[in-house]
């Protein structure tokens, strides 16, 4: 699977299926080649896989069909740091997935788990944007940065670049979708109202506030708790690993706002001061960036009282550190935030989230020595570069001849 | 000794060191819709180890009333409301007020008639970008009729930039247009064609008086979007538009289409002839065929 892949990339920018090659004597001889100098390329270097990555831009917003693409380039290109897996299905039986990014650790040591998830709302676009950037820059970064690295042989970090497929699709269909919130649930009895707001059908405190029972309404809880299967997904999915959770990020937009728990106004978190302190270290990172102030508290200080939300959630199972992201802006544009925003958005999103994975990361494990490996591994990379630098110039020569 | 230490440690660490949150089962279960929401849980149970007396983390109550916290919502609320209201005095197509901080705030309430808001807050100009001071007061009538805030303001220096030929220029381009501009201001992916940006901006101006109009303590208003603009015959050399615009009501986060019919002029500024709440278009959506 790999090695075609691999094959057909230096031709095609990694489309699947994209040429098919005439299998002559010539030809197994250059694939048996290819197939030894891609066992090396997979475990250090800059390969095909990378390459595809970097031609993505992730400065534009992407329909669905395009985000499930490039989950699979990702891991295609990059199968020592990232694996997926598709938990759940939506309403209309689309994948609901994630992508693990992590490293092994040397001793084998059980893993801790970060989380992160966008496009509960499918209309914050910015959302599923900012999930797609985030792995974009951890790919992009961690051979070179050693913090990273080190975290990553500790955490697995799960990210899944769109929880509400259906409403997101939906969003892209016209004009007049654009602006859709819930997901597409079918209609009650007696009505023509699709969708439930999936932020509200968590079973934290459910029904209690901040919902509507009225299923035309934008923040319809839903029937019950967890009805609803993309909330669910994600309700199974961190419900056997709880222990190991440490960390739940969900991302929306707008308002430029760092909310911790919970949405309702007399419940506290255990927790609540360090969660606001962690929060305001968070916030005072992503003002560094380009100079855009986010406000932290709790989402009945300083929004609206709600409930059901998939932060509350998270962190009543017991996750210490969970927050929900409303990313830009506060007012001018609101969803619809343009797209030559979408990088400086990202920028300080992504080191808001990486103040607090970092935090709880050392907060969680000593500040061992990072291992030594990091010098070995550079220069057998270069090692591997070079190999396959010569084996893709053949690889190309040799192709082109199979035809 | 040393190691009476070490069991010592091992005990505080055991007990406070977990991170799980072993508190309020009843809340977690909540299928039950009748539960009291006002219920307070009760102190964490440490299960399997010595009770240990553990500091209540005392979250920050709203304040309602009184000095404000300008970061809560009350505060930000109103200063919402001093936007759009700042935006029918002074906005016009070069010129678009946006709220940038709310420094401090005190509210109070007016005995049988409503409450009253006073805020130290700083504004944006989007186009110049230029920021100023202004103090500001909000009071929002009780009572059964829905009667809109009433909003007093003064800046440092509002109006700042003179846009006065820009809109001159704006205003000669238009005078005898009359068509269905194309609009959907922005458009899904937050475009806009610079040479629409001033009907935008007008959008946001016009917007400014249903927003302030339907504003309660309960709402945040901002403009969505411009989904339709036709321009209309000019009358008594006023520019006249009917736009179809869509607000975002934060505390619902719902849409809301208005028709609106209104009159600018550099002179006259905007002048609001007629404002429609149009119906939610999800009433009538056909079911799904996938």
């Amino acid at each position: 699977m790999n090695l075609k892949y691999n094959l057909l990339v230096g031709q095609d920018q990694g489309r699947p299926g994209a040429r098919r090659v005439e299998m002559t004597p010539k030809c197994w001889m250059l694939r048996l080649f290819v197939l030894i100098s891609s066992g090396l390329e997979t475990s250090g270097g800059s390969g095909g896989g990378l390459q595809s990555t970097r031609s993505y831009d992730y400065t534009k917003y992407h329909p669905m069909d395009e985000i499930y693409r490039w989950m699979e380039d990702v891991e295609r290109g990059n199968p020592e740091l990232v694996s997926s897996a598709v938990y759940g299905h939506t309403v209309e039986g689309r994948n609901i997935t994630l992508l693990k990014l992590g490293l092994d650790n040397s001793e084998g040591r059980e893993k801790k788990l970060m989380w992160v998830d966008c496009g509960i709302h499918a209309r914050e676009w910015i959302a599923p944007a900012f999930c797609q950037w985030f792995v974009k820059e951890i790919v992009h970064t961690y051979k070179t940065n050693e913090k990273l690295e080190q975290m990553l042989q500790n955490l697995d970090v799960y990210v899944t670049p769109v929880i509400n497929v259906d409403g997101y699709t939906f969003t892209w269909a016209n004009d007049s979708t654009r602006l859709w919130r819930k997901s597409r649930s079918l209609p009650l009895q007696g009505s023509n109202c699709y969708g439930v707001d999936l932020n509200r059908n968590f079973n934290a405190n459910w029904g209690t506030v901040g919902v509507s029972f009225d299923s035309c309404a934008n923040t319809y809880c839903g029937k019950s708790p967890g009805s609803e299967p993309e909330a669910r997904a994600v309700m199974d999915f961190i419900g056997r690993r709880v222990n190991q959770t440490l960390c739940f990020l969900t991302i929306h937009s707008a308002g430029q706002l760092i909310l911790l728990p919970y949405g309702h106004p007399e419940i506290s978190a255990p927790n609540y001061n360090e969660l606001v302190s962690v929060g305001e270290a968070a916030a005072a990172e992503m003002k560094k960036v380009h100079g855009m102030t986010y406000t932290v508290g709790t989402s009945p200080q300083i929004l609206y009282p709600n409930s059901g939300s998939s932060r509350d959630w998270a962190r009543l199972m017991g996750v210490p550190f969970s927050y929900t992201f409303e990313l830009r802006d506060t007012g001018e544009f609101s969803h619809l935030l343009p797209e030559e925003q979408i990088q400086p958005a990202c920028e300080e999103a992504y080191a808001g989230a990486l103040s607090i994975i970092t935090h709880v990361h050392d907060k969680t494990f000593s500040s061992a020595a990072v291992a030594a490996v990091t010098g070995v591994a550079s220069a057998s990379g270069v090692a591997v570069a070079i190999l396959s630098t010569v084996v893709s110039a053949l690889v190309t020569a040799g192709v082109s001849a199979c035809d | 000794m040393g190691f009476g230490i070490i069991v010592f440690l091992a005990v505080i660490i055991g007990v406070l060191g977990s991170p799980g949150v072993t508190s309020r089962p009843e809340a977690a279960a909540s299928a039950d819709v009748s539960a009291h929401p006002n219920s307070v849980p009760e102190t964490p149970e440490i299960f399997g180890q010595e009770k240990v007396l553990v500091l209540e983390e005392v979250e920050e109550d709203v304040m309602m009333t009184g000095e404000l916290n300008p970061n809560q919502y009350p505060a930000q609320r109103a200063a919402k409301v001093v936007q759009h209201y700042l935006n029918t005095c002074y906005g016009s197509p070069y010129r678009v007020i946006g709220l940038n901080r709310v420094h401090s705030g005190n509210a109070q309430d007016v005995t049988d008639s409503g409450r009253k808001f006073q805020l130290e807050i700083s504004v944006q100009d989007f186009i110049s970008n230029k920021t100023e001071k202004c103090s500001a007061e909000v009071f929002f009538p009780s009572g059964g009729q829905q009667r809109s805030p009433q909003v007093h303001a003064s800046c440092e220096e509002l109006p700042k930039i003179n846009t006065q030929a820009q809109e001159e220029a704006l205003y000669q381009k238009y005078k005898t247009n009359q068509s269905r501009l194309s609009a959907e201001l922005p458009d899904s992916f937050g475009h806009i064609d610079p040479d629409m940006e001033p009907l935008w901006h007008l959008g946001t101006v016009a917007s400014s008086f249903i927003m302030l109009n339907e504003s309660t303590e309960n709402t945040l208003y901002n403009m969505a979007q411009v989904a339709n603009i036709t321009q209309l015959a000019t009358e008594n050399e006023q520019l006249k538009f009917d736009y179809h615009i869509l607000l975002h009501e934060m505390v619902s986060q719902e849409i809301i289409h208005w028709k609106l019919l209104f009159t600018w002029s550099p002179p006259a500024g905007v002048k609001v002839l007629q404002m429609e709440q149009l119906p939610h278009s999800h009433h009538h959506e056909p079911l799904n065929t996938r």
